[in-house]
């Protein structure tokens, strides 16, 4: 199918700030689509335009055929989003928030399933000012959920939420996905988005720096293996001449090994002919973090907008 | 409509769940019928027109109660909603501003109908207030009355940009319009000034519009006139003013 939600030289500024230079991407239909960023990048702008909550300055937008700006009403319903920095009444309940906003939309999902999925059921009764961090957060992606939505923008979603309860919601996550909802994930953390998106975009000063599959971005960006082991000989100056090798680091007796290529087996072939045999010697590829940190590095100083 | 129902109802246990602005809506009213009851009586008086101090002040009272919902209330209930991000969370899914405008008129409404009644019932069981001489007409009264203050609140809410500002400002307005608007001293001991401000607020003409069916001088039209012309005023600065965030 096609894409469900295109962005075309998106532009939008809060008066002499430019929270968007230039974005353009597009999502496809069923996929988890990623758009990353350094705090301040630009991210929840565009989603916010994509959401019809801004306006934006200049660009096309299209979710699922239509113009957020202007057809919003006709979006109403077939689009969920969970929103940074929105909050409930202290004293709704639980029930009562997806109660209210699953009647927005006629025949809209049975929320009680929801609150099974998400964790809350036995919140249910609970007002939201009684709720944790965590908590709220799985409320808010549940009322994204409750109309069913065709496309769901998740903001931020994990943030808040102990790394027991990242792992249950990026399952929920990939769970979204599998009911052929399309999600458009925003999110600062790597390992976040190179365990959930198919794609995604990398956006800096309002600006897109990189785009693709993650393994594609890391192939690209960030190709180097690191191959690591423990070792107390003093002299590695020949690791220097295996092939591939581009720099050799110790701190005490661990060693790490940066190169391109089988700098693995050469590496170990190199050490096993000079009588050295560590036994925890192990290769890690780059992850998206180091791509992450070398496109979007800034000069020092200067922070973000 | 289900949706603006649900809100309605939600708004409503929100509302019995904060136990302050209950006390506020429902016995401050009462608290002052029974402080100028006890300073006044209702033993007719020339002050009041030849009608009892307490005939006089039961229909002023309840513009009171339309006046504290219209300029403390509600405005500081919805400031206080788009400070929090409530209303930025609604919008997000797409909820019509006119239900959630239309559940705060909608509960005002009933707030101020129930504490109306509630006034009404103690002025005539404990004061020996004449009842109306058209309830027929008092209706229609109390609801331009009260849409009118709901207009009102719904600007000034949407002007003011935090809660605690509107509820600042609010009390402000309210015990001015309580001492100039009728519902304090009588019109008649207001000279120069407090004359001027006296005709200045709206709460004056509310005010005016009760008595008139409660006192047998039946249906105030120019007063009707005023506080409808008011109310759409206010109604359509507000719909200008209104923000999400």
């Amino acid at each position: 199918m096609g894409a469900v939600v295109t962005v075309e030289y998106l532009r939008k500024a809060y008066g002499p700030v430019v929270a968007v230079d230039d974005v353009s991407f597009a999502v496809e239909e069923g996929e988890i689509f990623g758009l990353l960023g350094p705090n301040g990048a630009g991210k929840t702008t565009t989603v916010e335009c994509l959401q019809g909550l801004r306006r934006a300055d200049s660009g096309t937008l299209r979710v699922l055929g239509l113009d957020p700006q202007t057809q919003g009403r006709e979006l109403r319903g077939r689009v969920g989003s969970q929103l940074q920095e929105s909050a409930l009444p202290d004293r709704i309940r639980v029930w009562e928030a997806l109660d209210l906003f699953g009647s927005l939309t006629p025949g809209a999902a049975d929320w009680r399933l929801l609150l099974e999925q998400w964790g809350l059921a036995g919140k249910r009764k609970a007002s939201f000012a009684s709720l944790s961090g965590g908590q709220r957060q799985r409320l808010f992606v549940a009322l994204a959920l409750v109309n069913e939505p065709q496309v769901v923008f998740l903001d931020e979603m994990t943030t808040g939420l102990d790394p027991a309860a990242r792992r249950v919601a990026w399952e929920l996550v990939e769970a979204i996905r599998s009911r052929g909802t399309t999600v458009v994930l925003v999110t600062h953390f790597m390992d976040e988005a190179e365990r959930l998106c198919d794609r995604l975009v990398i956006v800096d000063h309002g600006r897109v720096v990189a785009a693709g599959r993650p393994q594609e971005l890391i192939d690209l960006h960030a190709p180097q293996v690191l191959v690591r082991f423990t070792s107390g000989t003093d002299d590695l100056d020949f690791l220097y001449r295996v092939p591939g090798v581009e720099a050799v680091t110790r701190r005490g007796d661990r060693v790490e090994v940066a190169g391109t290529g089988p700098v693995l087996a050469l590496v170990a072939a190199a050490l096993v002919e000079r009588g050295i045999v560590p036994s925890d010697l192990r290769a890690a590829r780059a992850s998206l973090e180091e791509v992450f940190l070398r496109l979007t590095s800034r000069p020092p100083g200067e922070e973000a907008a | 409509m289900t949706t603006l129902r649900k809100m309605v109802a939600v708004e409503l246990k929100l509302f019995l769940r904060e136990p302050i602005t209950v006390v506020f809506a429902l016995a401050l009213p009462l608290i002052t019928l029974f402080v100028l009851g006890g300073v006044f009586g209702n033993i007719p008086d020339a002050e009041f027109g030849g009608d009892g101090p307490m005939d006089f002040y039961t229909p002023a009272y309840i513009g009171l109660v339309l006046a504290s919902i219209g300029v403390v209330s509600l405005p500081a209930h919805l400031a206080g909603s788009r400070e929090r991000g409530v209303l930025r969370r609604f919008r997000a899914s797409w909820v019509p501003a006119i239900v959630v405008i239309g559940a705060e008129v909608v509960v005002s409404l009933l707030i101020a109908a129930v504490s109306g009644v509630v006034l009404v019932a103690c002025a005539l069981l404990l004061y020996d207030v004449n009842p109306p001489e058209s309830a027929l007409l008092l209706i229609p009264a109390f609801v331009l009355g009260a849409l009118a203050f709901s207009a009102m609140g719904v600007m000034l809410g949407s002007l003011i940009p935090t809660a605690r500002a509107a509820q600042a400002a609010g009390m402000l307005l309210w015990f001015v319009m309580l001492f100039l608007g009728g519902a304090g001293p009588p019109p008649g001991v207001l000279t120069g000034v407090l004359q001027a401000l006296h005709h200045a607020v709206p709460l004056t003409y509310v005010v005016r519009l009760l008595q008139g069916p409660w006192l047998g001088d039946g249906w105030g039209c120019a007063d009707a006139g005023i506080v409808a012309a008011w109310g759409v005023a206010a109604g359509l600065l507000a719909t200008r003013w209104f923000r999400w965030e």
